[in-house]
């Protein structure tokens, strides 16, 4: 699928998340990291279990206040578990995703987290290239 | 109180990613594509949520405690095989599937079809991890 360039929506959804961000270190004293979030779901905790219910009507209120703005195109199916696979995997062994060290970590100047995002970064363009641009696939 | 100031920031958060059109995995896959056809908007994403974090870290730090009294902040400071690793097979993950955790979970109620099958399919990775992996403790 096609998509146009919408700066200034992503950078309204990033303030968005930044504020997110910024009330979990200040209210909670914690980093808002999803995929730690969302590992943590199986010994459920206050903040975690209220914070993904969020995350899930979140969208929902956006999306009924606003309209369709992005529209929505899933890869095939095999993609969505193969990248699923590796996402939980991933953000495992390296203790964090887009959230955790992409804006919480940044956030905090982490040197480690700058790797990891460098890393993930360099990653998805890479497979990016390889399987759309060079194999034709996705 | 905990509850409902956690809800309401999911939900911040959960908006955001849709206004940022992250929950749409074409616009994550146009974007670590640079050849084809590249959508740079998601770095408008990250541009605008960082400066924003970070005054949030600044104000807790300079107070030293935050509102609830809890104080969680991650002290790993090792620069390792794992960390790289890990973050890798995420990006590439991340690049093939079009989701990373937060818009997986966020696809929810919107797309529940594909969101269902992402969710689980990490979640069978994070128990493979926990499975397969074992914990190091670094002492830093």
């Amino acid at each position: 699928m096609e998509t146009t360039f919408t700066p200034f929506l992503a950078g309204a959804g990033g303030l968005l998340i930044g504020l997110s961000a910024a009330l979990g270190f200040f209210m909670f004293g914690r980093v808002v990291g999803i995929s730690g979030l969302f590992a943590s779901l199986n010994r459920p905790q206050v903040f975690p279990v209220f914070f993904a219910l969020g995350l899930v009507t979140g969208p929902v209120i956006a999306m009924a206040i606003l309209g369709d703005l992005h529209g929505f195109a899933a890869p095939p199916l095999w993609a969505v578990i193969v990248g699923g696979l590796l996402v939980g995997f991933g953000t495992r062994l390296g203790s964090g995703c887009t959230s955790g060290h992409g804006v919480c970590g940044l956030a905090r100047f982490s040197v480690r987290s700058l790797v990891a995002t460098l890393s993930f970064m360099a990653a998805g363009v890479a497979t990016m290239s390889v399987l759309r641009g060079a194999l034709g696939v996705l | 109180m905990k509850a409902v100031v956690a809800l309401i920031l999911g939900q911040l958060f959960g908006a955001g990613l849709y206004v940022a059109g992250m929950t749409n995995p074409a616009k994550v896959q146009n974007f670590l594509d640079l050849w084809v056809q590249w959508d740079p908007s998601l770095m408008f994403v990250m541009g605008a949520a960082i400066p924003v974090a970070a005054i949030g870290y600044a104000l807790l730090s300079k107070r030293g405690e935050s509102t609830f009294g809890s104080l969680q902040i991650p002290t790993a400071k090792h620069i390792d095989a794992r960390l790289i690793g890990g973050s890798c097979l995420f990006g590439m993950g991340w690049a093939i599937g079009g989701f990373c955790p937060g818009p997986g979970v966020a696809s929810l109620a919107l797309q529940p079809q594909v969101a269902v099958v992402f969710l689980l399919a990490m979640a069978v990775g994070m128990f493979g991890h926990a499975r397969l992996v074992q914990p190091v403790s670094h002492t830093a």
